[in-house]
């Protein structure tokens, strides 16, 4: 359990995605070293998917709720948003210059992305970028 | 009706209990309100924070006090 209010200490809430792609696990692993350091607090995703009360509650009880997903399906996103939760900051790993099914998970890049996320240096034109980047994508039917 | 009030035993637990009774008064309803002060038993219904208040199983809020009136129409829905 993380915090009793009155504590008036921020209670912050981390969701990892936690997906099967290399990227989910990245997202997992980097919101456990996240927790450990005291960043915030790691909660589980499932639980707020298989509706128990405690966890959605603690959500909307939450000062601040991040959640980081792996690839722009942005599954924890959603998932608070389906309980009427706004994260209050999204991350999305594809975003930061890691390509899914392409991204090795090792020590030194769950560092440098915990970082990133602790030093809030995820910055919306380098977002922007790689979004801008992914429109001139060419489409793979081929006929447009 | 089962009302469980789950913390540590802080000032804002106390609170939380003392509009609990009070709902449970004023609607005059019978209903057990117990305290649950025991980490692991807390732990059990997925709360990150308390004090967190529970009815019948549910828990209704985590972190925040709610008031008697909240309380009450929480009751009344469980009861419809």
């Amino acid at each position: 359990m993380g915090e009793c209010c009155c504590n008036n200490t921020k209670i912050r809430l981390i969701y990892s995605c936690s997906g099967c792609a290399d990227v989910g696990e990245l997202a997992d692993q980097v919101a456990r070293k996240l927790t450990r350091e005291g960043y915030g607090k790691m909660t589980c995703l499932a639980s707020i998917s298989a509706g128990i009360s405690g966890t959605i509650a603690s959500a909307k009880g939450a000062d601040e709720n991040v959640a980081i997903d792996g690839c722009s399906v942005a599954c924890a996103r959603k998932t608070l948003e389906n309980i009427g939760v706004k994260p209050t900051e999204t991350y999305i790993l594809t975003d930061m210059y890691l390509e899914k099914g392409k991204t090795a998970i090792s020590e030194e890049i769950i560092a440098v992305v915990s970082e990133q996320i602790k030093q809030g240096t995820v910055s919306e034109a380098q977002s922007k970028e790689e979004q801008d980047k992914n429109k001139n994508t060419e489409c793979s039917c081929g006929s447009c | 009706m089962k009302i469980e009030i789950l913390g540590m035993g802080c000032p804002k637990c106390k609170k939380l209990t003392q509009n609990a009774q009070q709902a449970v008064a004023e609607l005059g309803i019978e209903a057990e309100i117990i305290k649950v002060e025991e980490l692991d038993k807390i732990t059990e219904y997925g709360v990150m924070m308390t004090p967190a208040l529970v009815i019948d199983g549910e828990v209704k809020v985590a972190g925040k006090i709610p008031s008697k009136q909240e309380i009450m129409t929480w009751i009344k829905e469980k009861n419809n």
